[in-house]
């Protein structure tokens, strides 16, 4: 079966100013839909991410490997996290993403060798 | 011959398809075969079955072309088994539709795929009616076909629970393609395979497939009583004219009996929708002896049911032009106001309070409309139109 990436996109600092009390909520309404997709097989695998603040890019930069501060490309809305999926198709593929109980979802196939 | 390829092509498509899982190649094995026919039919005549020799010679060039790949063997097994056609199959034209208006593709993808594959048109057939190079065409159609495998968008008709909002898609397409069509038919001339009639064939082959889908009904009902109007929607010269100013007799009875038809048949389905009532507004125009004696106050009431649906400024926009005559020219133009910011790049806007402000004996402001309207088309058409309203 086909396998995808599903990229969690969001805004970091949103995230991270929101009271305690509702990002637990949304840890709790996430880690159930995790689990729920894990037993059936579904997820694969997959983390969450932490702010891109904490990100560092490599470059290669005439022939030089260059190590800056940052995410790769600076945007307010980033990858937060991803999950690799198992299912039949695209269709399926995005049902579960519908079904993620976060924000923006991108679904990525992933390249079988 | 025309009649029986775009019968006979989304027909072959959808077989290859789901016998290769392959989209390229299918297509490709019937662009072959319609190929072959267009050199044999002539000499020999149309043939008796001219689906069953068109499904032949597509799986002969795909058993050629497989045959030099390295990985054929299983899928020559596929096309080498004889067609089983025991009960009659479901169309698999329908699948192929939900396929090419997949909402994982971009619009124009899906539009250029849907004319290739299930009308049958060739690439430079869509190049030709968008006035885009053909090399863009062929990039847009390479491009979604490889999403189509790469991303495995799945080749079946979908689940009951996702159908109403993925057919709302196709009839999006459709509906796109039929205005493509309709609106720029000035702009083109006559071709001989014209967007609007591929989009009513389309249409008609949904609805025939998907017989108790009243918004598909109503988009086919709405396509024929707008292609009834034809022949008069333009002069001699290929000037615009106006729903009001048209020879009425000019008007296709038959077809606007065959949209009445449909209109009966969704009616009857009891299930109302924004397609259903812009097909409702058409149809009390079409009945209408002349533009003054249309049923105006039944088509401000569909206009307030369209709200309810879409409440977008141009229906708004439609809607305040029923309004005049309902409740004159001063009520109209008050009802524009609100939807001035959102619709002023819209030539549709400026030239309908124009019509208004003239009708209110305010002409200097109407001329300044006229302008802004002129300076914002550049449809040769309607550029007539407007020009000859700013000289009298």
């Amino acid at each position: 079966m086909p396998k995808y990436v599903l990229m969690f996109v969001g805004d970091d600092d949103e995230w991270a100013a929101q009271p305690a009390d509702r990002r637990q909520k949304s840890y709790a309404e996430i880690g159930a839909w995790w689990d729920d997709l894990s037993k059936k097989g579904v997820i694969k695998g997959g983390h969450e991410l932490t702010h891109q603040r904490t990100a560092t890019t490599v470059r290669r930069v005439n022939g030089q490997m260059k190590v800056t501060d940052g995410p790769f490309v600076e945007s307010k809305e980033s990858v937060g996290g991803f999950a690799l999926i198992e299912v039949a198709d695209l269709d399926a593929a995005l049902a579960v993403a519908k079904s993620w109980p976060g924000g923006d979802v991108e679904v990525r196939p992933i390249v079988e060798h | 011959m025309a009649a029986v390829f775009r019968e006979e092509a989304g027909r072959l498509t959808a077989a290859l398809v789901r016998s290769l899982g392959d989209f390229d190649l299918a297509e490709e094995c019937v662009q072959d075969a319609l190929v072959a026919a267009l050199e044999h039919w002539p000499r020999t005549g149309i043939p008796e079955s001219p689906g069953a020799w068109l499904m032949t010679a597509a799986r002969r060039r795909g058993i050629d072309r497989l045959r030099r790949e390295t990985r054929y063997q299983e899928k020559l097994a596929m096309l080498e088994q004889p067609e089983q056609r025991s009960a009659p199959a479901p169309d698999e034209r329908l699948l192929l539709i939900f396929t090419c208006c997949h909402p994982a593709l971009a619009r124009e993808a899906q539009i250029a795929l849907t004319l290739r594959s299930v009308a049958g048109l060739t690439t430079a057939e869509i190049a030709r009616a968008f006035l885009l190079p053909e090399a863009t065409v062929a990039q847009r159609l390479v491009r979604a076909k490889r999403k189509i495998v790469d991303a495995r968008i799945p080749f079946r008709v979908p689940e009951p629970s996702e159908r109403a909002e993925r057919l709302d898609e196709v009839l999006a397409v459709l509906y796109l393609m039929f205005n493509e069509g309709y609106l720029s038919t000035g702009r083109r001339g006559a071709s001989d395979r014209d967007l609007a009639s591929e989009a009513e064939w389309l249409t008609s082959l949904v609805t025939e497939l998907l017989p108790d889908e009243p918004e598909a009904l109503g988009l086919q009902a709405l396509m024929r009583f707008h292609l009834a109007r034809s022949a008069a929607r333009f002069d001699r010269e290929g000037g615009i004219v106006l729903l009001k100013d048209q020879e009425r007799w000019k008007w296709d009875r038959d077809r606007i009996d065959d949209a009445r038809r449909i209109v009966s048949r969704f009616v009857s389905l009891g299930r109302p929708g924004p397609y259903q009532l812009q097909a409702l507004i058409a149809m009390a125009h079409a009945e209408a002896p002349s533009w003054e004696e249309t049923r105006w106050p039944e088509i401000l009431r569909a206009y307030d049911a369209l709200l309810g649906f879409a409440d977008t400024p141009v229906v708004r926009l439609n809607r305040a032009i029923a309004e005049r005559h309902v409740a004159g020219a001063g009520a109209a133009l008050a009802a524009l106001a609100p939807l001035a910011d959102a619709l002023d790049g819209y030539h549709l806007y400026h030239a309908t309070r124009a019509e208004l402000l003239r009708d209110l004996d305010r002409p200097g402001e109407a001329r300044e409309a006229d302008r802004r309207a002129l300076a914002l088309t550049e449809n040769p058409a309607e550029r007539a139109l407007l020009e000859r309203r700013l000289a009298s």
